[in-house]
């Protein structure tokens, strides 16, 4: 699904390079779920951007369903991701002068589906992170938790094949986290592909696979496995887990 | 367990089968079931200490059975139980010691271990979100407790972070 080969950004700040991706071999199967982890500024974001096609590369290959996307320009970019990257921003990007529905049925409408269809899928993805009672509200009038379950919804309107996000579950208490790993999960059963940035241990052990970045290089990557098959373990096993 | 007992037994004196009723009860699956045996002998030592007494209570057609009570010492044992600070997560701990030393003698690269250790935790943490889902939502104790742990084990994978900032 997605072949980077040594991708490389550097950005340019007042003349003095700053290199935020140094080189990154990642390869993600159709269907798989990766989390990238790493601390701040470890080029996470950069990373997920040139995924999407929201940030040019400096150097490298990225390879999209087996074809060449590093060289596309804007347009064709745009045209890719309506029809099957869906990009869940970390600080949201709603469409302020538009209904919470209107932010979510909007990319399922560009993409080509009936408006019926649209309001379908927009009234079972805003149940599914509990937000049904808002979808007549204007984005400022939400708290930045619901914002940011929006951003989701609106990211998997489309049912795209490929789900990028950063850091989608940042701004939500414990309760929220819960819907959002509950939709993940469903997304993931479904077979699409999530790249998913994220400091959330929660949200991160779900994955099939976890990448770490460290200075904008991978430092590690490999499956996430619980410790030990134990069938029927039980909150008494809790005490025992951190023994 | 001697301190539960003693809470317990501040609230109205019981016998050892209903102590482990109620701790079943209070709770719930965050606490593994205590066997009937374990809480009699605990019961013993108590009474050694002068902590509880026990009477016995005639029974028409069985054996008598012992009800026990807290003494005055056994109320003060309680309060300090209460009063003192518990034992806060363990940061010196084992993995911490591999970190220091690891470099030193040459025995594991300082990345390493940290990565080694974050999926540790990770599949941790994954066996915990399994627990939460097939824990019933009626079991708060229960889920509070998972919910603590894995607050424990973002705090744990946090700072592996700040090691790997700061080592590397
Ligand atoms: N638009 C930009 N211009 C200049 N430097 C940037 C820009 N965006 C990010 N950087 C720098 O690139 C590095 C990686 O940033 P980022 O990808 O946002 O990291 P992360 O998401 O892991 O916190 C950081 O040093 C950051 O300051
Ligand atoms: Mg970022």
């Amino acid at each position: 699904m997605i072949n980077t080969v040594n991708l490389v950004k550097i950005y340019q700040n007042g003349g003095v390079p700053v290199p935020a991706v140094r080189g990154v071999d990642l390869r993600v199967e159709r269907g798989e779920f990766v989390a990238i982890m790493g601390p701040s500024g470890s080029g996470k974001s950069t990373l997920v951007h040139m995924l999407g096609g929201l940030d040019v590369r400096t150097s490298g290959e990225i390879w999209l369903d087996g074809k060449r996307a590093d060289t596309l320009g804007e347009s064709a970019w745009a045209l890719l991701r309506r029809q099957k990257i869906g990009f869940v921003f970390q600080f949201f990007n709603l469409v302020t002068n538009m209904t919470v529905a209107d932010n979510v049925e909007l990319p399922a409408l560009l993409a080509g589906a009936s408006p019926r269809e649209a309001r379908e899928r927009r009234e079972h993805l805003l149940g599914a992170l509990g937000l049904t009672g808002r979808a007549d509200a204007a984005p400022a009038q939400l708290a930045g938790g619901e914002q940011q379950r929006v951003a989701l919804a609106r990211a998997l309107a489309n049912r795209p094949s490929l789900l990028l996000a950063d850091e989608p579950t940042g701004n939500l208490d414990s309760r929220n986290t819960r819907d959002v790993l509950g939709l993940l999960g469903e997304v993931h059963r479904d077979g699409q592909t999530i790249v998913l940035v994220t400091h959330d241990a929660r949200v991160a052990s779900l994955a099939d696979r976890v990448v770490s970045l460290l200075d904008g290089q991978i430092v590690d990557d490999g499956a996430v496995r619980a410790p030990r098959r134990r069938p029927r373990g039980t909150a008494g096993d809790v005490v025992e887990l951190r023994g | 367990m001697r301190p539960f007992l003693l809470a317990l037994l501040a609230k109205e004196p019981a016998h050892g089968y209903e102590l482990k009723q109620a701790l079943e009860q209070i709770f719930g699956s965050a606490y593994p079931s205590p066997n009937i045996g374990q809480i009699y002998v605990t019961l013993g030592r108590l009474e050694k200490d002068g902590l509880v007494r026990a009477v016995d209570v005639e029974q028409s057609n069985r054996p008598n059975k012992k009800v026990y009570y807290l003494t005055a010492a056994g109320r003060e044992a309680l309060d300090d139980w209460a009063d003192e600070p518990s034992e806060g997560p363990r940061v010196r701990d084992e993995f911490f010691m591999k970190l220091v030393l690891a470099p030193m003698t040459g025995i594991a690269d300082r990345m390493t271990l940290i990565s080694r250790q974050r999926r540790h935790y990770l599949g941790l943490m994954r066996d915990l979100n399994e627990i939460a889902e097939r824990t019933p939502g009626e079991d708060r104790v229960a889920l509070l407790l998972i919910e603590g742990a894995m607050l424990h084990l973002q705090a744990d994978l946090d700072w592996l972070e700040r090691c790997q900032e700061d080592l590397s």
